[in-house]
């Protein structure tokens, strides 16, 4: 059984926004690059999973889709022990595209199971693992917070509104994964990262369909009124003026 | 040509989403010029589908099937997909929640169409067809323009509101077609708790942080939510810590909620923790550092310490309950 992890470069949750001066794009100098942190988490999933498998998970890739500058996060997810990388050639523009280009190369590459992270914390995408399903026609199961393989047969818990759902699912399959699924992401040793040089990352030139959509225009949200501070000696104040003045309650 | 909404229901009922999204999707059709057009999947009775109509609907599509109690995100997808085709969709509206997140990009898919997901108001032109959302948790927001003939978008939820309208609407029970062989999810065990109020769906919210000092000093915070029926929450290191369930993280990497009101209890406002609740049209801080971010962000800030602040809020709230 092999295991794809799709990861998404994104700027570090803590990057400074500033704009390109005609807001057409969001300018990325000087941006530290990291893996998407729900990415991170089913990386971190899939690298347990395999390691208690006792050799019946026989590999663990990591795919992207990006230009050359995404190739540092590519190591950094071989170091804490992905065996292996692809990395799609191009700048993709929406979700679609990175699911269909996925898509395209897993059509002559299959996996058993397929992990992408549920949201992007960078445009905040969030369709890439249902769309990539889709195009590989297998079935798909969302806000998923576990994952485990007894036996042969994987499992999985959702997180429904209110609870979870246990479900199984045929292999292959496309599991979007949200938090719980793994605590701490891994942090890479030394050891991983001299190992990591050596490791196979092939790029591969993109054969999927083109994007359907782009960002034509940032903005920066409306600056916030200044916060309305209460004497913590009268505090009910609050509920009185959340009732008459912001009417809320 | 129509506008297509799905609205999901909850063990055959319909929530306040439900019609602030057919208020959306009726308002882009009355743009457009279209037909507004609900699909429901699952056993729904005709006295709540017949509340679409005072949201704009003209028309609901009745998916029934044994097989729909669980949900199948490939199954769902292709009666959506063929639900829109069939009815000559231009636009098909998703809730951004559990539901649209596994189905929405599915029916995108099927329909060669672009999506944007966490809409957070009206197309801001038709053609092209240009769309408002955050990016980046809500610190910065882009337009998103989508160039297929169909569009597929969902709404960031709380973000339109209720809008009323006079009609009625036709209940079609609509044939999907689908075998079994269509449906690969299979059902092992479902835990669900009665009886709480879910986080996603609560309009008001308090919640806790690490400043709580211990998961024993709950209680003010249980008793405030339940006079405010207001939905718990709290912050990452609560949850790691094991004070507080996972199901209550809000943040970044935990639930994502955009309540009318959210009260943070000695939360410092990691931006993290921001992330996940920056949607809330209203904020209250209270913590006792006067640095704390938290206050940058608020509406209303109390600068103090939970242990004296909370019992105060608890009496008030219990008195204003009371003239209410």
């Amino acid at each position: 059984m092999k295991i794809l992890v799709c990861l998404s470069n994104v700027p570090d949750t803590t990057t400074k926004i500033k704009l390109s001066g005609d807001k057409s794009a969001v300018d990325m100098t000087g941006v530290q690059w990291v893996i998407n942190p729900w990415d991170e988490l089913a990386l971190t999933r899939a690298l347990d999973l395999k390691e208690k498998s006792g050799g019946k998970i026989e590999k663990i890739t990591v795919i992207t889709v990006g230009e050359s500058y995404t190739e540092p996060t590519i190591r950094k997810a071989l170091a804490v022990g992905a065996d292996d990388a692809v990395r799609i050639n191009m700048m993709p523009t929406d979700d679609y595209e990175v699911a269909s280009n996925i898509a395209a190369y897993l059509k002559d590459n299959p996996y058993e199971i397929v992990l992408s992270g549920i949201e992007s914390s960078d445009y905040n995408g969030s369709a890439v693992g249902g769309m990539l399903a889709e195009f590989l026609k297998v079935p798909s199961v969302s806000s998923v917070s576990f994952l485990d393989i007894e036996g042969e047969e994987p499992i999985l818990k959702r997180e429904i509104p209110g609870g979870t759902e246990t479900v199984k699912v045929p292999v292959p399959f496309v599991a979007i994964v949200q938090k719980g699924i793994a605590l701490d992401p891994r942090i890479p040793a030394m050891r991983g990262i001299m190992m990591a040089r050596k490791k196979p990352l092939t790029v591969v030139e993109p054969t999927g369909e083109s994007a359907k959509s782009t960002f034509i225009e940032f903005g920066m949200p409306q600056p916030k009124a200044k916060v309305k501070m209460i004497d913590p000696e009268n505090a009910g104040e609050l509920i009185t003026l959340l009732h008459e003045e912001a009417k809320i309650i | 040509m129509s506008v297509i909404v799905y609205t999901e229901n909850w063990d055959g009922k319909f929530k306040k989403s439900s019609y602030e999204l057919v208020s959306y999707a009726h308002a882009i059709a009355t743009e457009l010029g279209v037909e507004t057009i609900a699909v429901s999947i699952g056993q729904v009775a005709d006295d709540q589908l017949n509340v679409l109509a005072n949201y704009g609907a003209t028309k609901v599509l009745c998916a029934i099937n044994e097989k729909f109690t669980v949900l199948d995100n490939a199954a769902y997808a292709s009666v959506i997909a063929r639900a829109a085709k069939a009815n000559n969709a231009s636009v098909v509206v998703f809730a951004n929640n559990f539901t649209g997140k596994a189905v929405a990009p599915r029916v995108a898919v099927k329909l060669e169409a672009g999506m944007a997901n966490s809409v957070t108001a009206l197309p801001i032109s038709f053609d092209p067809f240009v769309v408002p959302k955050n990016i980046s948790n809500g610190k910065a927001n882009g337009k998103q323009q989508i160039n297929s003939e169909i569009k597929v978008i969902s709404l960031a939820q709380n973000s339109f509101g209720l809008k009323e309208n006079e009609g009625t609407l036709t209940i079609e029970a609509y044939d999907a077609e689908l075998d079994d062989s269509k449906f690969s999810t299979q059902l092992v065990e479902k835990n669900t708790v009665s009886g709480k109020i879910i986080l996603t769906d609560a309009e008001l919210v308090v919640s806790g942080g690490r400043g709580m000092k211990s998961p024993d000093n709950w209680g003010p915070i249980e008793e405030l939510a339940s006079i405010l029926g207001a939905g718990i929450a709290c912050s990452r290191p609560v949850a790691d810590e094991g004070w507080r369930p996972h199901s209550e993280h809000v943040g970044q990497t935990g639930k994502v909620i955009a309540p009318n009101l959210y009260i943070a209890c000695g939360i410092s406002g990691a931006i993290q923790h921001l992330a996940g609740v920056n949607s809330s049209k209203v904020m209250v801080a209270i913590n006792t550092d006067p640095e704390a971010p938290f206050f940058e962000a608020a509406d209303y800030g109390i600068l103090g310490d939970v242990k004296t602040v909370l019992p105060q809020l608890v009496e008030a709230a219990k008195k204003f309950k009371a003239h209410q």
